[in-house]
């Protein structure tokens, strides 16, 4: 069970990763273009981090689309672009903190730490930053195996907590509109409904064939 | 900062102006959409005229007025403010407007009079975000007496010497510099000057993150975010905030003895 879970080398669908990471890197250029234009707007730093942070939370929201859509349709592709998702996700939560500690609190750190440690709004997205770091840490196949699959799949259910706390710090930001967090909210609540009634049939079935 | 003691002016301060592409184009204005950059684009839809205020409430002469003779009523004069937003960024504007002072005088308040509310247009073919709840509509604002009465107070028809873009609250809209500029109502159809303190929409919304006073204060931090920074649009770093928005030392004192803590 554990091999077929873990993206082997390139098969048949060998351009799938790389047109995963271009893709989800042209946002990146797309902004770095548009500040040396002086095309973010009014307030360009603020615009900045509002687009790392949206492009973060829905990288983590689609690497964790990948097993609940395989387990819905049966395909295998989508377990194989998790990673390249889940880290892709992880470069913009960096990139949105950087532009946060850097451009935005001047790197300031008592003040950032006064920030953390002040207002629950950047406490929780704190916490989810630092949450991802061990999963990023852990995403080679040599951390895997030196992990056993079992540990490090109870490690990397972390990204749906990180993906939770990143929404309630979307929720928490805006002065007052729910609509967009709530979307992702929405979003993330049922891929889980996917993965509990994955689980409750499963166990059924087990059941049914002991009794059987 | 204002300049030294003997140079302050508050009507005019010698600030960098903010640029008038940046004061027309990052605005909240949530009946013409949600981001900054959405009044302007949806203004269309906003027609300044006609239009007619009405004037009703506690005041010995009721009526409803076309805006052009209103603004006939007072000399236009231009003002200088910084505008500092609740969400931390401010802007330096040169508005085109009367001190709502001299209007207020012109209505007779009657004795009951001791606060003044201020409602924006409702016409959802005007205004298409009134089709959604983000808020109540209309948009609801209101000062007390005395804070209206402050010569700083004024509403304001212009800024940059033209007539206000709709995005910045076209024909009509108040500004009040010491305050967060959720304060400052747009697109006015109505004053009434009323007896009790009046609902005003953003405390309607979220009571306990905006308050009634919303004056400009660097101690007193929103419930999510601190207060003590702000970043002056077109700046990279951020500066402090200033007590009533650098306007304490004529503010102040409407406020004396009163707990900011508790009157947010």
């Amino acid at each position: 069970m554990a091999a077929s879970e873990i993206p082997r080398g390139a098969g048949k669908l060998g351009w799938l990763s790389p047109a995963i990471v271009t893709g989800g890197l042209a946002p990146a250029v797309v902004l770095v273009i548009r500040a040396a234009r002086r095309d973010l707007g009014a307030n360009p730093i603020a615009e900045a981090m509002n687009q790392l942070g949206l492009l973060a939370l829905v990288l983590l929201v689609l690497s964790l689309a990948a097993t609940p859509l395989q387990i819905a349709t049966g395909w295998k592709w989508p377990i194989r672009i998790r990673k390249t998702l889940g880290l892709l996700g992880f470069f913009y939560v960096c990139a949105h903190f950087l532009v946060y500690a850097v451009l935005d609190q001047s790197l300031a750190l008592g003040a950032i730490a006064a920030d953390i440690t002040k207002r629950p709004f950047i406490l929780v997205g704190f916490v989810a930053f630092v949450l991802l770091v061990p999963l990023a840490a852990t995403s080679t196949a040599k951390a895997l195996k030196r992990m056993g699959f079992a540990r490090w799949k109870r490690l990397h259910r972390l990204a749906y907590v990180a993906a939770i706390l990143g929404i309630v710090h979307f929720v928490m930001r805006v002065k007052k509109d729910l609509t967009e967090p709530a979307i992702y909210g929405a979003l993330l609540g049922g891929l889980f409904l996917i993965r509990i009634m994955d689980v409750a049939l499963k166990r059924r079935d087990k059941r049914g064939s002991m009794r059987g | 900062p204002p300049g030294s003691a003997a140079a302050r002016d508050p009507f005019k301060t010698d600030e960098p102006r903010t640029p008038y592409e940046d004061v027309t184009t990052y605005n909240n204005f949530y009946e013409l959409g949600l981001d900054k950059e959405d009044p302007a684009r949806n203004t269309k839809t906003l027609k300044p005229r006609p239009w007619t205020v009405v004037f009703e409430g506690e005041i010995k002469k009721p009526q409803r007025i076309d805006i052009d003779t209103l603004l006939k009523w007072f000399p236009l004069e231009e003002r200088v403010y910084r505008m500092r937003c609740v969400e931390t960024w401010s802007m330096v504007i040169p508005w085109l407007g009367f001190p709502l002072g001299k209007l207020i005088e012109r209505l007779e308040p009657t004795s009951r009079a001791k606060y003044v509310a201020f409602t924006t247009l409702m016409d959802p073919e005007q205004l298409p975000f009134q089709l959604t709840d983000v808020l109540e509509w209309p948009y609801r604002e209101g000062l007390r007496l005395d804070e209206a009465k402050h010569p700083l107070t004024m509403l304001a028809a212009g800024l940059y010497g033209k007539s206000l873009p709709g995005q910045n609250g076209a024909p009509l809209r108040l500004v009040v510099p010491w305050k967060y500029g959720f304060k400052g109502i747009k697109s006015i159809v109505r004053i009434a000057l009323v007896e009790k303190e009046p609902e005003t929409s953003w405390n309607m919304a979220a009571p306990r993150e905006y308050g009634f006073y919303a004056n400009v204060n660097p101690e007193v931090a929103h419930p999510r975010w601190s207060q003590a920074m702000e970043r002056r649009i077109g700046d990279l770093d951020k500066r402090p905030t200033l007590m009533f928005n650098g306007y304490a030392e004529e503010v102040a004192h409407l406020y004396a003895g009163m707990d900011l803590r508790m009157f947010y």
